[in-house]
């Protein structure tokens, strides 16, 4: 593994920990040099990576339900990918026609919720509100307060993805769907009738919400140069390069549109991604080896998705991606605001492909398991989870122990693309100021925009401080701020 | 005769974050009626819809930092910080629910239960099964007086 220098001495470092309204912990460190402009910019990921090795030793079977403990956000996404991975260790390649579209099923529920959670609960606020607007209007709350049929569509929203997960696994948490070569459990045909009572409203509620990001967007032009890269992108396709989430080749593509690579196989992901470690943070930094370290950062998750792909196979959504291509002049859209753009295009095609899903006489199907092969020594399964692709990839022994386990997860394919965000935002609002909240709000929407989860969902209560740290050019703090749980603020 | 929402919350993934979804775990087995018993990871906004006809409410959650074995107290809407992340605290859920539905929220307590050991792949610890051992005790105790 290559590593990078640690920082020059001639920089002050500016700490926030932790970011607000993202899924655990994590702190941006600013390093600034004598001049005081922005030299780097540092998002720190301070836990996840333990999982590796707490799964090593266990049962492979157990696997795809020890995962989901990694947060309480996409149990789901987790759950799926390491289904995958153990149907190739039990030999299966292909499931049941009805346990492949209720894994499908589960899989636009999941995406649906937590895209609502994304939008309507941690930033929309920003974009209602203002970034800079007071920081006590600015959330949830706050929504609910002054638009609160917005919101409450939102929470509907969400909901409605979890009733799916529950239909399916049958429990809320720790849910039992998925089995190696397919599913435990059929959807009654109680169970989907209940789901389709409810569709219509969360149709309309997703073109509602898509259509609230398509104005936002495209009616702020600040919005458009906020936080925004260049980049190369990667996302899972469809055989015809189609929006896909559950199954497809990985396609990579430069900045200007064109292939770097199409339709690849997955399984040999080790051949075209390699991480970088570096010192200072316990999150590497994945790269396309073929373009090298410097140039082989990407960005996964919904922009790359809506980009990458050449259509959708859902008519409503496949109408907003045309309009979103449109408004690139048919160019790749690298704005990183538009990232909640072309999640809620994703979350119209879940809620019109959940519909199809519904009609469909096989979702009710009871053949849901696969006859076995040959048990495999490795298993790899890729998804498309809400933020972005993910990797498991486990290697077991002869007693079916596993004895090795990688996760590459979606956040930490935009490791690098969230510090470079950061660092612009900084330098465009940050460069020798005093940190106010306001303007640390603006580097938190930066990050927000990738709706990094960083952690795995431990919140007993007592545990949410939230520090921001000055230091000047020779390490010594000249200004702390602590935000306490209930919200006090102390100098 | 009051119906009774039981929730308990954590991440039996990280030792005893557990405490709270174990302890209403428990309760739900004896499938008492006029109870009504969810469990999840986290305190989410949705939730808010889940509170929807009960009477009255108790949360469970593990706490490192409350006296042993537990501490009981009520807990009353409130906007607080936890709207800046993805889980809520009690407080924070009963405030979405009355801006949500235009009503006051049920009266809703908190049960925190002492936990020590919270590290990922941790199992419960020998004290905290103790703490949850009493915690039950209790919880039943004060189930029987509510029902």
């Amino acid at each position: 593994m290559e590593q990078s220098n640690p920082s020059p001495p001639t920089t002050r470092r500016i700490a926030i920990d932790p970011i607000t309204r993202v899924e655990g912990h994590g702190k941006i460190t600013l390093l600034l040099d004598a001049d005081n402009h922005i030299q780097e910019a540092r998002l720190h990921i301070v836990e996840f990576r333990g999982f590796e090795k707490f799964i090593q030793g266990r049962p492979y079977w157990e696997v795809p339900f020890f995962v989901q403990r990694l947060c309480g956000i996409c149990p789901v996404s987790h759950q799926l990918a390491a289904a995958k991975a153990v149907d190739q260790l039990t030999g299966i390649r292909q499931l049941t026609p009805s346990a492949t579209k209720l894994r499908r099923l589960l899989h636009f529920g999941q995406i649906l919720q937590s895209h609502a959670l994304h939008f309507f609960h941690l930033s929309s606020p920003d974009f209602l509100f203002g970034f800079g607007s007071n920081p006590a209007q600015r959330n949830i709350a706050g929504v609910l307060e002054k638009y609160p049929e917005i919101a409450l569509k939102g929470v509907k929203l969400r909901k409605y993805g979890q009733q799916i997960i529950q239909a399916i696994t049958g429990k809320r948490i720790h849910g039992t769907g998925t089995v190696p070569g397919g599913m435990n459990k059929p959807l009654s045909i109680a169970e989907r009738d209940a789901l389709l009572a409810d569709i219509t409203d969360i149709l309309q509620w997703s073109q509602e919400a898509l259509a609230l990001n398509e104005h936002i967007h495209t009616a702020h032009p600040e919005h458009h140069h906020f936080a925004t890269l260049p980049s190369n992108y990667l996302s899972m396709t469809g055989a015809s390069g189609e929006l896909e989430f559950y199954h497809g080749g990985l396609r990579a593509r430069y900045a200007d549109g064109n292939n770097i690579f199409d339709q690849f196989d997955y399984c040999d992901y080790q051949q075209i991604l390699r991480e970088e470690v570096r010192p200072w943070s316990y999150m590497k930094f994945p790269y396309l080896s073929a373009l090298g370290i410097e140039q082989g950062w990407y960005r996964v998750g919904p922009l790359a998705r809506i980009n990458n792909c050449n259509m959708i196979s859902t008519p409503l959504a496949e109408a907003a991606r045309q309009r979103f291509k449109a408004f690139g002049q048919g160019k790749f859209v690298h704005h990183t605001l538009a990232y909640h753009w072309a999640r809620m295009i994703e979350a119209l095609h879940c809620a019109e492909a959940i519909d199809e899903l519904l009609h469909d006489p096989e979702i009710t199907g009871t053949e849901l398991i696969a006859e076995k092969g040959q048990h495999q020594p490795q298993g790899i399964g890729v998804i498309e989870a809400p933020r972005g692709t993910l990797f498991h990839h486990y290697q077991i022994n002869e007693e079916g122990l596993v004895t090795k386990a990688n996760l590459m997860v979606s956040t930490t394919s935009n490791n690098q693309a969230m510090n470079e965000s950061v660092r612009s935002v900084a330098n465009q609002y940050l460069d020798g100021q005093e940190i106010t909240e306001a303007l640390l709000n603006h580097l938190e929407v930066a990050v927000r925009a990738y709706d990094p989860c960083l952690s795995c969902a431990t919140h007993a209560l007592g545990k949410m401080p939230l520090q921001v740290t000055l230091q000047d050019v020779n390490g010594k703090v000249i200004d702390q701020l602590t935000k306490g749980m209930s919200g006090e603020i102390h100098r | 005769m009051l119906k009774l929402l039981l929730f308990g919350y954590g991440n039996p993934g990280r030792g005893d974050d557990a405490l709270g979804p174990l302890l209403i775990e428990r309760i739900d087995r004896l499938k008492l009626a006029n109870v009504t018993c969810f469990i999840d990871m986290q305190l989410l906004i949705e939730h808010a819809t889940d509170l929807i006809g009960c009477d009255q409410i108790l949360f469970a959650d593990a706490d490192m930092s409350c006296r042993e074995p537990f501490e009981f107290s009520a807990v009353n809407a409130g906007k607080d910080s936890s709207y800046t992340s993805h889980a809520l605290t009690p407080a924070a859920l009963l405030f979405v629910y009355q801006q949500v539905y235009a009503r006051h929220a049920p009266p809703a307590f908190l049960l925190r239960i002492r936990g020590y050991h919270f590290e990922l792949g941790d199992a419960l610890s020998a004290q905290a099964n103790m703490n949850l051992e009493a915690a039950a005790r209790y919880l039943q105790q004060w189930q029987l007086q509510q029902v």
